[in-house]
């Protein structure tokens, strides 16, 4: 175990920081950012073109594959959830396909 | 990719954060052990996103970013470029012209207005010291495990925040008699045009409550764009779901909200811990809102050897949920006994409050070291974890495993 700089020491530098802002009016300036993209594909299985073709337009892979492994009824719960809830655009035979490949890959 | 100095002030942490030791494999990109039983507990760690440091990597798009535990040790205040970031919908603008930008209040008021940044920034200044938490913070570690994002404890952060106070926006538009809801939303976009724009409301009462802020900065620095630059909803107390983001359009409601947001999602078991049996059937939902008191040990990685022969200071966090922080205390008897670890200085009834206390262990070993914390209301942790099928609103009694030597 290692011990570290007391809290208070970043407490008062931070607070310190806040002082001086306050006595400046806020200057709002113009901001442009760029966000990393993930474009990865599922991997390779059985249906992967289904949930490749539907899943990826909404959400990277990551949140998917960062799932526990689930039983089948609760993957085909979230499938229905994309379509009916968040009105993913998503065929039944795809959603079947989509379950199919969930249970093969992350199932439980 | 990490930089050289982020490298080793990640090497340098990892001795007692919560996080892995990244590996120095030239070829393999450094992770966190998130720690979840029950599968897939190692994330990447990125440095690659705007105005932010090394994060937890979640989901890359829409961005969902969770604070690596060390960084909760280095004080109360977590710093602008390591507040977690949680998104519901992909389209997110990148750039923000801060002289086109416009807040609308509309709906049922007298004076319909389009706010500047410069006029809202002429209202009467406050500034609040607040934590600011997904309900779904903790959700990898329920048992058995739900699906959402699988946050380890790092989904929260503590800021002071700089704005001004809903009720003065809401005041100048004039809130007609009959309003019930205020419903905000902000300039993120579904992909799927019919599904729910992300939008979620208060009560009137609540919204004009005087604690309900708009804020523009963070910490002293105008917001990052990723948590909600240029204005974010600041709702103390409650959870991070209402705390809407780049926020653009007010609008006061004749009738409650019924959109999917605030009626549908978001919805928890009827009870003070959210707490339920898996598969358990006619339990009442009703939606997430305030927060409960959580308290985190922030200098003792779990497994990590404390040494017998002197005393030793263990330190963290600790919050009240929607009220201040009474006490903290810590237990090394498995809850049998609890000694009171002296709290920090106050910055505020939403703020964390740092605790610390020395500790002197006998016997050698394995053990528990088990925090707590009481907020004013007199509500403390349980030692029970809930369940609920959202995964929402974990605070049972943390406890992290060490060996005596």
């Amino acid at each position: 175990m290692k011990l570290i700089r007391p809290i208070a020491f970043a407490a008062f530098a931070l607070t310190t920081q806040i002082a001086a802002y306050a006595q400046s009016p806020m200057k709002f300036r113009s901001l442009a950012v760029q966000f990393p993209d993930s474009t990865d594909l599922f991997p390779a299985g059985s249906h992967a073109d289904a949930i490749n073709n539907n899943c990826l337009s909404c959400h990277s892979r990551d949140m998917v594959l960062n799932q526990a492994p689930q039983p089948r009824t609760v993957w085909a719960l979230e499938v229905d959830k994309m379509r009916h809830a968040f009105k993913a655009p998503v065929s039944d035979s795809d959603a079947a396909a989509i379950v199919a490949y969930l249970t093969a890959t992350k199932g439980k | 990719m990490l930089s050289r100095r982020d490298l080793i002030a990640k090497v340098g942490a990892a001795s007692f954060a919560f996080s892995s030791l990244p590996s120095m494999a030239a070829t393999s990109a450094p992770t966190a052990n998130l720690g979840f039983a029950g599968g897939e507990p190692i994330r990447p760690l990125s440095g690659s996103f705007p105005q932010k440091g090394t994060m937890i990597l979640q989901r890359t798009r829409p961005p969902l970013l969770e604070t690596p535990f060390e960084v909760f040790d280095s004080g109360v205040f977590t710093p602008n470029d390591r507040f977690f970031v949680r998104w519901h919908w992909a389209i997110i603008p990148q750039s923000v012209d801060a002289s086109a930008f416009r807040l609308m209040v509309r709906g049922h008021v007298n004076k319909p207005l389009s706010l500047t940044l410069d006029e809202i920034a002429s209202l009467p200044r406050v500034e609040v010291a607040a934590v600011n938490q997904c309900a779904g913070n903790s959700r990898g570690f329920f048992q058995p495990r739900v699906l959402g994002a699988q946050w380890g404890n790092g989904a929260m952060g503590n800021a002071k925040w700089t704005g001004v106070k809903l009720r003065d926006v809401l005041d100048r538009a004039g809130i007609k008699s009959g309003a019930v809801a205020v419903r905000f939303g902000g300039m993120d976009e579904q992909i799927v045009p019919d599904a729910p724009d992300f939008m979620k409301s208060l009560s009137v009462d609540h919204a004009r409550d005087g604690e309900v802020m708009i804020a523009y900065a963070m910490n002293g620095k105008p917001l990052p764009l990723l948590n909600g630059f240029p204005l974010r909803l600041v709702v103390p107390g409650w959870f991070s779901t209402y705390w809407v983001k780049m926020l653009n359009d007010i609008e006061v409601l004749d009738k409650p909200d019924t959109g999917f947001w605030t009626a549908t999602a978001y919805k928890i078991p009827d009870n003070i811990h959210a707490d339920m049996r898996p598969g358990q059937a006619g339990v009442r939902m009703v939606p997430v809102t305030r927060m409960l008191p959580r308290s985190f040990i922030t200098n003792v990685a779990p497994h990590a050897s404390l040494s017998a022969a002197q005393p030793v200071v263990v330190r963290g966090v600790a919050m009240g949920g929607d009220c201040g922080v009474k006490s903290v205390e810590l237990s090394t008897d498995e809850g049998r006994t609890w000694n009171a670890a002296n709290l920090g200085r106050d910055e505020g009834t939403h703020s964390f409050r740092g605790w610390s206390t020395r500790l002197r262990l006998d016997a050698k070993g394995p053990k528990n070291l088990l925090i707590r914390c009481t907020n004013t209301k007199g509500e403390s942790q349980p030692m029970k974890e809930n369940w609920n099928p959202g995964g929402y609103l974990r605070n049972v009694v943390e406890s992290v495993p060490i060996v005596v030597t």
